[in-house]
């Protein structure tokens, strides 16, 4: 039968989605349709929610976005009954149509295998798809040491951002001798900025699920956790419902599909802080403690969570592993440069055409994500920096476009791969406003162990903070240099060392714009609004009263058909008066 | 405090390992923030001392020591949402609610938060009331949002 499925993601819940399904499955009982309804995780295309898919018995796709209510009776008129696809909001097909099908047919799907395929509440749509073929290929044919050697031969490095071969990380923890060891899954995500791990979870968790098992079963561990923020309420619903389906199909618990291999997963909801996604401090977090970072070595392989060895991976870096099981290590690292195998997933957001999820495979270039993929600049405005890496990595410049995709090339800009994030900035956007709102972050979230880490952050954002009001001064910018390089080495943890990173890279690529905001007092990108003064352009003015009836705090004065003036004093520069001028005759400088 | 609000049996507590933070989670979830007697409570039942069980308490931002509205209203910050200009979001509703980020309207009907991420960065600015998300917001928008809860409240 015919399926109409909705993408029930967050992303796409928040744009409407459940309306879109309650509405189509009102709509297909009422008029006895011969149609399925169903749901899926993240197609993907967050920028173009609420999606619809439309599947035939032969296999044939059509996606349709942005959907509402409003639009769900013609669908069903038009493509359903009389078989005829509307071709105005085809966004994707898998025969060649659909109006955004640039956005999926450049990307290389192995962790979003599943995602926006399947119903992630299913286990049978799971299993469907080959899903737990990996584990019990494994259990039979692998030992332990030969299926590390697999981990290690596809060349996968950790995802969360440190890139660390997960192959050795297995080897590490196999070889400490420990009566009990353990397996954790870093759902932490909290970078801002960051959705790829929540995407994955909320499409297709057992990917997750099966990833840890096949961890277990290397590393010889028989409890696994999962600690995930409390944010992702959704993700935390999906994972539940999956553990229970596994337990029920005696995938997870005592001997597994009949094997001498024994392994449960226990969710553990996070509470809120950042520096719990560092794993010292999330081990601390799951024994019931402040999430404080410690000093490494001894490194979790070797004395974890209760002293016991522990792996800690990533939610992208388990779901890549049924696959380069099932499909073998050659297939993995057949993608990728040299040193980073396989794809990564990227979260686009910020000022582009085209924002949501993407898996490219490495070595493609940030000019390919932008312009192919993601279609540009929103507003046809000018691409300025790619933030990358979230509060650790680093703004990224246009003319660094054509750097690839890997760990060695980011690096080498100032930034971190990271988790993935991605937010692309045009020339609105104020460099020195961006590296001021991730101190701001980090300054916060520092957990407060290490002094350079809990004061310098602080020094740090008072002097960028003083810099976007107009009251820096030209030595500021040594002492921000100065800073950087003691908090970077004095601090204990990952937190701290990168926490100058954002910092050290706008000083980099965008000294000019420091200088202009100390030294000319001005802000080029006209973000700050203490350094931005908006006043009438007289020739253009033809005193139509629209600024003085909209501006909040009446400082605009001037009769009909006669010029206007603003009065700078009680300005509070909140831009009202030039968004509603229809003569442009309103000067923001 | 009302011991049934409080219902150590629904808390599952079995002298399990690092229970402290799941604890506390369900503490707040049954009463919305964690009361002194809360923490006397937890102490009498596991042992850990109260110094320890305030000092995890007040580590995580997710943790409250005062109560909140029925409604949390939590305005995104991340980065995504930051470009976007989520300072109007913020103060919009902070107008429309009368009430600064961080306190709660004296009807303990809505409790305004900032938070740094909420993970729909395509849909900048977002905000989440409870567990409902919200997004593609603009300062007239969100008002509209806060209203309509409002309106189911009789206000």
């Amino acid at each position: 039968m015919t399926r109409a499925i909705v993408g029930l993601s967050t992303c796409g819940v928040a744009a409407g989605a459940e309306a879109v399904l309650a509405t189509l499955k009102e709509r297909v009982d009422a008029q006895t349709l011969d149609l399925q309804v169903g749901f899926t995780g993240c197609i993907g295309m967050c920028y173009r929610e609420p999606l619809v898919e439309i599947r035939t018995d032969s296999g044939e796709r059509f996606i349709y976005g942005p959907m509402n209510e409003k639009r769900i009776d013609r669908l069903l008129s038009q493509h359903i009954q009389e078989g005829k696809p509307i071709e105005e909001w085809l966004v994707w097909t898998n025969n060649g149509l659909g109006s955004d099908r640039e956005f999926l047919n450049h990307q290389v799907r192995i962790v979003l295998r599943n995602c926006g395929l399947i119903n992630p509440e299913s286990i049978s749509d799971y299993i469907a798809q080959e899903g737990y073929k990996a584990i019990q290929k494994a259990l039979k044919e692998l030992t332990p040491d030969a299926l590390i050697g697999i981990m290690i031969d596809s060349g996968l490095r950790g995802r969360g951002g440190a890139g660390f071969p997960t192959g050795m990380k297995w080897r590490f923890t196999r070889l400490s001798a420990g009566p009990r060891k353990f397996i954790i899954c870093n759902a932490d995500e909290g970078d801002p900025g960051a959705f790829m791990d929540r995407s994955v979870l909320e499409g297709d968790p057992h990917s997750v699920l099966e990833g840890m098992l096949i961890a277990g079963y290397a590393i010889g561990a028989h409890e696994g956790y999962i600690y995930v923020r409390a944010e992702y309420p959704k993700a935390i619903e999906r994972l539940k419902i999956a553990i229970r389906q596994a337990e029920e199909k005696g995938f997870l618990g005592n001997n597994v599909f009949g094997a001498d291999f024994s392994f449960g997963i226990k969710i553990k909801e996070g509470a809120g802080a950042f520096v719990c996604g560092e794993e010292t401090a999330l081990m601390k977090s799951i024994e019931g403690k402040r999430g404080m970072p410690r000093i490494r070595p001894p490194f979790p392989a070797v004395k974890g969570l209760w002293d016991s060895p522990t792996s800690i991976n990533n939610v992208e870096t388990f779901a890549n592993v049924p696959w380069i099981v099932t499909n073998g290590a050659a297939a993995f690292s057949h993608y990728g440069t040299e040193r980073s195998k396989g794809t990564k997933v990227f979260a686009l957001a910020g000022k582009i055409n085209r924002g949501g999820l993407v898996e490219v495979p490495m070595g493609v270039t940030i000019r390919d994500i932008v312009y192919n993929i993601c279609s540009g600049i929103k507003d046809n405005r000018r691409f300025k920096a790619v933030q990358i890496g979230g509060p650790s990595g680093g703004c990224v410049p246009i003319q660094l476009q054509d750097t690839i995709i890997d760990y060695d090339s980011i690096s080498r800009t100032g930034a971190i791969m990271g988790s993935g994030g991605m937010v692309v900035m045009d020339e609105t956007t104020c460099m020195v406003d961006v590296a001021r709102f991730f101190l701001d972050f980090t300054q916060r979230e520092s957990c407060g162990k290490c002094t350079f880490c809990r004061i310098g952050t602080r020094r740090m954002l008072e002097i960028l903070t003083r810099i976007t009001e107009g009251k820096g001064e030209l030595g500021d910018l040594d002492l921000l240099d100065d800073l950087a390089q003691k908090i970077k080495d004095n601090s204990l943890c990952g937190l701290g060392q990168t926490a100058p990173n954002p910092v050290l890279t706008t000083l980099k690529y965008f000294r000019g714009e420091y200088e202009a905001h100390i030294l000319s007092r001005k802000c080029p990108a006209h973000h700050c609004t203490a350094l931005i003064i908006f006043s009438v352009i007289a020739a253009l003015c033809d005193g139509c009263t629209a600024c003085a009836r909209i501006c909040p705090v009446k400082c605009i004065s001037g009769t009909k058909g006669e010029v206007h003036v603003i009065h700078q004093n009680l300005c509070t520069k909140c831009g009202e008066c030039y968004r509603v001028c229809p003569r442009d005759a309103i000067l923001k400088d | 405090m009302d011991e049934r609000q409080f219902n150590f049996r629904r808390m599952h507590y079995e002298g399990a390992e690092g229970a402290l933070i799941p604890l506390l989670q369900k503490a707040q979830e049954e009463m919305g923030y964690i009361p002194i007697e809360a923490i006397q409570m937890i102490y009498e039942r596991t042992g850990i001392p109260p110094s320890e069980i305030y000092g995890v308490a007040t580590f995580y931002a997710q943790f409250r020591l005062k109560p909140v509205g029925k409604y949390i209203v939590r305005v995104c910050h991340g980065t995504a949402c930051h470009v976007a200009n989520a300072k109007s979001i913020t103060d919009a509703i902070c107008d429309t609610l009368n009430i600064a980020s961080g306190e709660t309207t004296p009807d303990r009907l809505f409790t305004i938060e900032t938070v740094s991420c909420l993970g729909c960065c395509s849909l900048a600015p977002v905000i989440m009331i409870n567990e409902q998300t919200f997004g593609n917001l603009t300062t007239s928008s969100v008002k509209k949002v806060i209203k309509r809860y409002m309106k189911e409240n009789g206000k």
